[in-house]
């Protein structure tokens, strides 16, 4: 199982960065044996589908489950095509974001709850 | 002529100052570039038929060739493709009809649809000798730009056009100002208009288009919109007062010119400046 969480910076420590499409970093982590790999999140000023790159970025990896604050219309629905459970934490670490999902207490995120960012 | 009516900001009478103006001169077409909520039939209520479509080419996928390479998803710099393991999966409303991943795929399998992303629409009557042009983005569209290219299409060159853009300083107002003879700024003289004043200026500098400054609501703040323009050498056109009488005809959504005649004259007035202006190119 893979699990991926929005963070602000690399490693356990890292405040969760609450905003999916331009978080700083994504960390990719197995909750079994807390394998972790944080990758740099290319889109953080991309003037438009932030959401989009970021969700092909982290569904490229296999994940299973997305934690993160909130996420965009078209990030969410390339999510679900995928089946990937997206759950909601945005105040605390990588490591308590882990916890609390192992311990069962998150919420799901049923709709997209961000508004995104578009337009010209 | 072309004479593009701008503002940095919403609310400073923009849309006053494009109505006045084409019912003084008469004989004029009047274009409602503010296509995310136009207006200006709001004061002429002319009957309005529609005139065409507006229309954006987007592509569309034949999953049937589609290898799923991911060349297009990689090359669309809007991400409007998005490529997942075993599919594609297009966002019309990021795509802006570039055409490149079409030329990007080497197995053909995306094609061009028209959509259709606002309408164009075309009024007169006879009580105005005017003819106005509005632009209507559909609700929940995001790229103005579009509309507001094909609306100046039907520019009439030989006539004057007045332009009542979309307020601020982004693309759609870019789009709107581009190409003008002469742009107005149109401000009010408090500290708020004085700061988006200044972000206007910028932008009209940068097109390198003439433009001049009408002062609405004249009386009601502070000098320091007046000072700004000594000091840049910016040119005030106009300064229509802060006035009872033009506040309740513009609730009653009523042209002041209509009922003030020696407003008519002012606004030809400054019609005949800025043809000085742009006739000596700058030297005013
Ligand atoms: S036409 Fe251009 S903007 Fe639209 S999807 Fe293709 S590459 Fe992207
Ligand atoms: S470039 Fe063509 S073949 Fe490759 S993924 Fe896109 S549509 Fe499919």
């Amino acid at each position: 199982m893979k699990i991926c969480v929005t963070a602000s910076n690399s490693g356990f420590g890292a405040p969760v960065d609450p905003h999916f499409g331009r978080c700083g970093y994504f960390m990719f982590v197995d909750p079994g044996s807390m394998e972790f790999e944080s990758i740099e999140n290319r889109q953080v000023s991309a003037s438009g589908g932030a959401g989009v790159q970021a969700a092909q970025q982290v569904i490229g990896k296999g994940i299973d489950v997305l934690i993160t604050g909130s996420v965009g219309p078209n990030a969410f629905s390339l999510l679900l095509s995928e089946g990937v459970e997206i759950k909601a934490f945005s105040a605390g670490s990588v490591l308590e974001a882990i916890e609390a999902y192992r311990a069962g207490t998150l919420e799901t995120i049923g709709a997209a709850n961000s508004a995104g960012k578009s337009g010209v | 002529m072309k004479i593009a009516i701008a503002s940095g900001k919403g609310g400073t009478g923009k849309t006053t100052v494009a109505v006045n103006l084409a019912l003084a001169l008469g004989n004029a077409q009047l274009l409602d570039c503010d296509v995310e909520e136009p207006n200006c039939n709001l004061f002429l209520g002319f009957n309005l038929k529609k005139e065409e479509d507006v229309n954006i080419t987007v592509p569309e996928v034949d999953s049937g060739k589609c290898t799923l390479c991911g060349k297009c998803a990689e090359f669309c710099q809007y991400n409007a493709i998005a490529k997942l393991p075993r599919s594609l999966m297009l966002f019309p409303k990021l795509c802006h009809g570039c055409g490149g991943c079409v030329l990007v795929c080497p197995e053909n399998a995306i094609i061009e649809e028209k959509r259709s992303i606002g309408i164009l629409e075309k009024g007169t009557s006879e009580r105005f000798n005017i003819e106005l042009l509005q632009g209507t983005l559909n609700i929940g569209e995001p790229m103005a730009s579009p509309v507001i290219r094909q609306l100046k299409a039907h520019i009439d060159e030989s006539t004057v056009a007045i332009i009542d853009s979309p307020p601020g300083t982004a693309c759609p107002v870019i789009a709107s100002v581009a190409e003008m003879d002469y742009c107005v700024l149109v401000t009010e003289p408090t500290p708020f208009g004085l700061n988006d004043l200044i972000l206007a200026v910028d932008v009209v500098r940068q097109l390198d288009i003439l433009f001049g400054v009408v002062i609405n609501r004249h009386g009601l703040g502070d000098g320091r919109v007046e000072e700004y323009c000594q000091s840049e050498g910016v040119p005030i056109l106009m300064k229509i007062p802060y006035d009872r009488k033009i506040a309740i005809l513009y609730s009653k959504g009523i042209p002041f010119i209509e009922q003030m005649p020696v407003w008519k004259e002012s606004f030809r007035g400054m019609y005949e400046d800025i043809c000085k202006h742009v006739s000596c190119k700058g030297d005013f």
